[in-house]
């Protein structure tokens, strides 16, 4: 290159560069402007909640006089002299124990049968997905109703058979059960992504599989569930989750159920967890301390405390489900 | 190249022993299915039913109501603020939803079709706010919405929903990333910036999407239940369906009928809403498992 060539191509470049630069500037401001509102979304709905529960969690507050340092008196509390914690962790992990692997079975099972169904399967997937529609509220009321110890349906039914049936929500022994039941019933958001994905198994691994041999036992067990193995964490994950936050559920059946038994209804005495805390899970227990009696500081220790076991069994379930998880094309 | 590989191949009819095997398997199987959809549909058709009832007869251990008691759906709406409450969960509902809309869309754009820095970081960021337990944040923006004075209203319910939505930002991401460059590329010859393309190109191509949320939207705020219990309970001029629903009964002593009906109305419009709708649900539905 000549001297004259580099000076005459000189500022030509500088200018190139500028507009490069212009465009840059331009390109991150767009960015910025799209992502403005899950910027504010994030610090103020996120970020923002996540510092002050672990501010708060080391203070009593009321939401009356301003919060009061108290160090780890809270923790104390929680780990040590609470009597009714204990009863909140040992429900819910009872409710993610029994349910998620219930769900996930179910799931299986019922979209195992509608992918072999020759006829009628479009009928059959609407019945068994419209109870996952029912808003939960409607779906729990539904439940204690049908469940009613004395002139429920279905202890009719059993009676008439010659059964007696349990106590269901009226009793502390069978209230967690009857909850599972209701999450079986509407277990069909998990059943149309298990249906999907049997559906979606390639056809020629189970020729390929039947070559060599395989029963329809033995193709379930290699050729289905490895490839659907994917959907199965993703149920897992979703369903521990959900479990962790099972809230709604637990509060009306206790709510409506404990009004039954006292034929009162009345709204002053603290019915969460009925019967005998049987359906107090963690998050009804959070609740009843932070939005029944204002310990915002109590509460917000249990919060920490959810945030973390949340965080850490995620990531458990996740970086162990390398070892069954099958992901196609992947290089593991 | 030889003439017999060229011949179709014809499918040799099974032997009447694995026909009738495979016959035997497809009545089980139908059979297994039929009583598993009658256990489904059974606590739809209780509902009904009592819902039909006298007071005393849904007190009774009859099963069939007898007379029919259409009254009940009318009296529903003479003991309780069916109306309000409804309105107030449509005003709930709409606004929540137009709000994810509005601001999951252009997020997810900028994290599917736009290159920049940090992008993987911020897409990082939205699956740690999915994961999490919406629990763990419920008691300091209590005392924020507290503190400005917004407690016991719809407010606090309906404004997060206008600075983006983690789950839907991450469903029409994931779709996003699925629509073909060269339909962009196209409209960026053709001179559309960014935005242009955005509002045309990208919102008409990821319409399934689109409608998967607004749909799952709609229907997690009909069905919400957590949050206006914790910020309209004290305040019934604002109390949603499902707040109503879960005092309806406390409000009316023990009469199961009633109930029933109200619980029956609370289903129907999200029965609707999926009957209307259900190829879209179908596919939103697989598309937040298969495509996760």
């Amino acid at each position: 290159m000549t001297e004259a060539a580099a000076t005459a191509a000189a500022p030509f470049t500088a200018e190139r560069k500028r507009a490069r630069r212009r465009a840059a500037w331009r390109r991150r401001r767009l960015v910025l402007l799209l992502m403005s509102p899950w910027l504010v979304g994030f610090s103020v709905f996120f970020g923002y909640p996540l510092v002050m529960s672990v501010y708060l969690s080391f203070t009593h507050y009321d939401l009356l006089s301003s919060p009061k340092w108290i160090g780890l008196a809270n923790y104390k509390y929680l780990f040590r002299d609470d009597p009714q914690v204990g009863q909140a962790v040992k429900n819910t992990i009872w409710i993610i124990v029994v349910m998620v692997p219930l769900q996930v079975l179910f799931a299986f099972g019922v979209a195992m049968m509608l992918a072999r169904a020759k006829r009628g399967g479009g009928f059959f997937r609407t019945v068994f997905y419209l109870p996952a529609l029912a808003p939960p509220v409607a779906a729990t009321l539904a439940f204690v109703y049908i469940l009613n110890p004395a002139t429920g349906p279905v202890n009719i039914i059993l009676s008439h058979l010659g059964i007696e049936g349990p106590l269901w929500f009226q009793s502390p022994g069978w209230s967690k059960p009857s909850l599972v039941l209701l999450g079986l019933w509407g277990v069909g958001n998990v059943m149309i992504i298990f249906l999907a994905a049997v559906l979606d198994v390639p056809q020629h691994l189970y020729e390929s599989a039947e070559l060599d041999g395989a029963g329809p036992l033995q193709r379930m067990r290699w050729v289905t569930l490895p490839t659907i193995s994917p959907v199965i964490l993703f149920s897992v994950v979703i369903g521990v989750i959900a479990g962790m936050q099972y809230f709604t559920q637990a509060y009306v059946a206790s709510n409506v159920a404990s009004g039954q038994a006292s034929q009162a209804g009345d709204q002053t005495v603290n019915n969460l967890g009925y019967p005998e805390g049987s359906t107090l899970f963690y998050p009804v227990f959070l609740y009843q301390h932070g939005f029944r009696e204002f310990n915002m500081g109590y509460a917000s220790a249990l919060s920490v405390l959810l945030l973390v076991v949340a965080f850490s069994v995620t990531l458990f379930i996740i970086v162990n489900s390398r070892r069954w998880v099958h992901y196609a094309g992947a290089v593991k | 190249m030889t003439v017999a590989a060229a011949q179709p191949l014809v499918r040799r009819r099974p032997p009447a022993a694995v026909r009738r095997k495979r016959f035997l398997l497809a009545v089980a199987n139908h059979s297994l299915l039929i009583v598993a959809a009658a256990m489904f549909l059974a606590p739809f058709i209780f509902i009904v039913l009592t819902s039909l009832m006298t007071n005393t007869q849904a007190l009774s251990s009859h099963l069939w109501p007898s007379p029919f008691r259409w009254e009940n759906f009318v009296d529903v709406f003479r003991q309780a603020p069916i109306w309000r409450w409804a309105l107030n969960t449509m005003i709930y509902s709409v606004l929540a939803t137009l709000g994810v809309l509005v601001s999951s869309i252009p997020v997810a754009y900028a994290l599917s079709r736009i290159r920049w820095r940090g992008r993987n970081f911020a897409f990082g960021l939205v699956l740690i706010a999915l994961m999490l337990p919406p629990v763990v944040s419920v008691v300091p923006l209590y005392v924020m919405w507290a503190k400005l004075h917004l407690v016991g209203g719809l407010a606090p319910l309906i404004i997060p929903n206008w600075f983006g939505d983690a789950f839907s930002i991450f469903l029409l991401r994931q779709f996003m990333l699925t629509i073909p460059e060269e339909y962009l590329d196209a409209a960026r010859v053709d001179g559309c910036g960014e935005l242009r393309i955005l509002a045309t190109v990208v919102l008409r191509l990821a319409k399934p999407a689109i409608a998967a949320v607004a749909l799952f939207s709609f229907l997690y705020t009909f069905n919400d239940f957590f949050l206006p219990l914790l910020y309209t309970r004290e305040n019934p001029d604002w109390w949603p369906l499902q707040i109503g629903l879960s005092e309806f009964r406390s409000l009316h002593q023990v009469q199961w009928n009633l109930t029933m009906a109200a619980t029956l109305l609370v289903m129907a419009p999200v029965i609707v809403v999926f009957f209307l709708a259900q190829k879209a649900f179908v596919e939103g539905v697989t598309l937040t498992g298969v495509k996760g």
